[in-house]
């Protein structure tokens, strides 16, 4: 047998491993900045009121820029230089590589400008436009491509566990990124989802779900499954379980998406099937957990000193923890306080900062040294940073936890004559400053520590001589005989079979959730009063959408006690019918608006929107004066009406060319009745200057017409009488 | 084409059976998956196991083996 000599190609890891640190600071900075704008809101309305700066536009901007760009660039540096050496071969095209990781970049950049734009479809963690999808399908695929075929010319005859996780991530993400995201353009900056209300919404947490799955789990533990054994330098606690666990794994948590929907609208089959395979989750989760713990027995004292180890236990341990709250939370007596609350949030922290974090710091430790060929600058930093970053998690998720019961609880409680004690949403708000202001620190605590490790790698980068293509050889892989090996050996040695196995155990669970929901005329009854939106009424739904309401407002009542006394009767799942997209939020900031229309006068929203804090005082809401301020942009109305007819939204024949019209008459019925309102409410002597006409004719062209016109229509089809007026 | 397979879907009686035949084909892969891995040879798994651990040296592993 030959020996072939080859290089491994370290440039490609050394840019994914520089683009992880910097878009890992700079998704944490805008996490810092969306924090302390929950703490200090007035400083935010007061000196820094900028459209592109409100929460609602950086939010999306946070989890995108975390998820996508952070974790995404920290799975390219361990797939990229594991991958070669698992495999013993370079990666199959340089171009390839390279397009994957400028292109990637790219998207990342353009997130960066469209989303605080307010070019947004909505959808949690999908929020990117129609266009920018399409570039990640083609960069995933070239990533995908390049895995291929670096693996179809590979010089070993197996797959080790690691690739398999890859190989799983790779074809689970491109399914949910293209399923969740077909849409139909309306131009450049808009499209609406193919999908409405009930079903957008499990299709999106169908993807939301397994975004976390696939995006944030499997190929992390494939990064486990190799950086760990290397830097405990021992092999696997047992390879038997990690079969187990990888199967288990791909095959179970894409049926669990539905426990995001509990008590909504969702039928009630899928919501059972969600909880179910939740519980089911907790086995393969720590299966592996377990086995990346276990690979460290009798190595336990190299934890002491090994700073990568060290991040890494950490990681184990809360990636542990994370998987076992993530089932009870699917429990629907749990859900019930969690859901909506701020404990949802701390839940996925202690995934993002403590699993995803940490084992990205460990293995950036342990690889620096290896491409730059020298010792870490500073072995003390790195113990620093993993003690700060230890703290900063603490203190983070502590006081976020005890903010969500907090909240859960005061929205539940009742007075013995049956209404509800904190009938005002806003006292269930202020009451959480102290935490919030806790949390922001937890979070500067820990971007801090990855200040502090991206300083430190420079260093070593510095002081080493990092060697761009790395001389490797080995022998060429023989043609063998593999009808004799057991059935996993050979369907290791087959990787296109191996991914077609994996495309059928991720696709079975997508299937039996996704296929019977679009049967609509049996999940869905539907409800005759419900009417599609009025021109004037669906360019509000988009400035909401563009605003970013949906993060902190629900529109999801949920059929508990406490929820119907505060917002009255819960929603319907034929209430939703012409919902593109669905906008039901995950998130209760403020209070839900499901049954808002009619409960109050326009110029109270006028009023509200302008300056929440005077209209309800303690309130943490932005204000939005632009709108007040900026002419509604109709030239696309009709373009919209076109779309949603050829997505069976029952607009009459020919009235995309109505629509601009009926919308100008619907804004000028509401200008009419908020300028006379604001003239009612001037003091006498004000009132003889102030020229009626003139002011409806500027006010009924501004987008905040629109958005009172929305906001007076939610909830109104079935509502027959506004019950309380308690928010 | 979303419309075409929505539908398809419709016309399908006893689509109800759906999730129960998943269930069971999900058992029963589970089933011959934990078989067949207690079946796995232990010199096959240590090897593959150790994968990661020789990827340097590889010219110098490869004459000791020969």
């Amino acid at each position: 047998m030959e020996i072939e000599k080859f290089s491994y190609d370290n440039k490609i890891v050394k840019y994914f491993a520089y683009a992880t640190i910097i878009w890992g600071i700079t998704g944490m900075l805008v996490g810092l900045t969306i924090a302390t704008q929950l703490a200090f809101p007035e400083f935010y309305n007061d000196y820094l009121g900028f459209s592109y700066l409100s929460f609602g536009r950086l939010r999306p901007l946070h989890t995108n820029a975390v998820i996508f760009a952070f974790v995404g660039n920290g799975i390219f540096t361990g797939v990229y230089y594991s991958l070669q050496r698992l495999l013993k071969a370079r990666m199959w095209s340089d171009k390839l590589s390279y397009l994957n990781f400028w292109g990637w970049q790219f998207i990342i950049v353009c997130a960066v400008i469209t989303l605080p734009m307010g070019m947004t479809s909505s959808k949690e963690y999908a929020e990117l436009e129609w266009w920018i999808d399409i570039l990640i399908t083609i960069i995933w695929v070239a990533f995908g491509w390049n895995m291929f075929a670096t693996i179809l010319k590979r010089r070993v005859k197996h797959l080790y566990v690691a690739i398999w996780f890859y190989i799983g991530t790779f074809v689970a993400v491109a399914m949910l990124h293209i399923f969740n995201s077909i849409e139909i353009p309306v131009s450049f900056t808009k499209s609406y989802s193919a999908y409405a209300g009930v079903q957008d919404a499990l299709v999106q947490w169908w993807y939301g779900h397994n975004a976390v799955a696939f995006f944030l789990t499997t190929p992390y533990l494939g990064l486990m499954y190799y950086f760990v054994p290397k830097a405990a330098n021992r092999p696997v606690y047992s390879y038997r379980l990690s079969i187990i666990h990888f199967w288990a794994l791909i095959f179970m948590y894409i049926w669990a998406g539905p426990h995001h929907l509990l008590y909504s609208s969702l039928p009630d089959w899928a919501q059972s099937l969600g909880v179910v395979f939740s519980i089911m989750l907790i086995a393969p989760s720590w299966g592996g957990m377990l086995n990346g713990l276990l690979t460290l027995r009798g190595a336990w004292d190299r934890v002491r000193d090994d700073v990568t180890l060290k991040f890494m236990v950490v990681a184990l341990t809360c990636y542990g923890m994370a998987t076992f709250e993530g089932p009870l939370l699917s429990l629907k007596s749990v859900n019930i306080i969690s859901h909506f609350t701020d404990w949802t949030v701390a839940h996925v922290h202690v995934g993002g900062l403590g699993w995803n974090g940490m084992l990205t710091f460990g293995m950036l430790y342990w690889l620096f040294p290896k491409l730059f060929r020298t010792e870490l600058y500073s072995k003390k930093m790195a113990n620093q940073h993993f003690w700060i970053a230890t703290l900063g998690i603490i203190l983070y998720v502590i006081p976020i936890y005890i903010a969500g019961f907090v909240q859960g609880l005061m929205w539940q409680d009742f007075n013995p004559d049956g209404t509800l004690v904190n009938g005002e949403f806003v006292k269930t708000v202020t009451v959480l400053k102290p935490y919030y202001i806790f949390r922001s620190l937890g979070g500067l605590v820990y971007l801090i520590g990855a200040i502090l490790m991206f300083y430190n790698l420079i260093k070593t980068a510095k002081q080493g001589n990092f060697l761009k293509d790395e001389p490797a050889s080995a022998p060429a892989l023989a043609k063998y005989d593999n009808k004799k090996e057991s059935w996993h050996k050979r369907l290791e040695g087959k990787p296109v079979q191996f991914m077609i196995w994996s495309i059928v155990a991720v696709a079975i669970g997508g299937l039996v959730e996704i296929v019977p929901t679009l049967i609509v005329k049996s999940n869905i009854p539907t409800i005759a009063s419900v009417k599609p939106y009025t021109p004037l009424e669906l360019e509000g739904r988009d400035l909401y959408i563009r605003e970013g309401c949906n993060n902190c407002h629900s529109q999801m009542i949920r059929p508990l006690r406490f929820e119907t006394a505060r917002y009255g009767e819960y929603s319907k799942a034929g209430e939703f019918v012409y919902d593109y997209p669905f906008l039901w939020g995950s998130k209760r900031t403020g209070p839900d608006l499901a049954r808002e229309g009619g409960l109050r006068s326009h110029y109270w929203h006028f009023q509200h929107m302008i300056r929440p804090k005077e209209v309800t005082p303690g309130s943490i809401m932005p204000a939005y004066p632009w709108m007040k301020e900026d002419d509604l942009n109709t030239s696309l109305t009709a373009k919209k009406i076109k779309a949603l007819k050829r997505l069976n939204v029952p607009y009459e024949e020919g009235f995309e060319d109505k629509a601009v019209a009926d919308l100008q008459k619907q804004a000028n019925g509401i200008a009419k009745a908020l300028v006379t309102d604001m003239y009612n409410k001037l003091p006498k002597e004000l009132q003889k200057g102030y020229n009626i006409d003139a002011e409806i004719g500027k006010l009924e062209k501004k987008e905040i017409i629109a958005i009172i016109a929305y906001l007076q229509r939610l909830g109104t089809d079935i509502k027959a009488e506004p019950k309380t007026d308690s928010k | 084409m979303l419309r075409f397979i929505k539908q398809n879907l419709e016309t399908i009686s006893g689509i109800e059976i759906f999730p129960l035949i998943s269930l069971v084909i999900f058992v029963l892969f589970f089933v011959i998956m934990l078989v067949r891995v207690f079946k796995m040879k232990k010199t096959y798994v240590s090897e593959i196991s150790d994968y990661p651990l020789n990827d340097s040296d590889d010219e110098e592993i490869f004459q000791q083996q020969n």
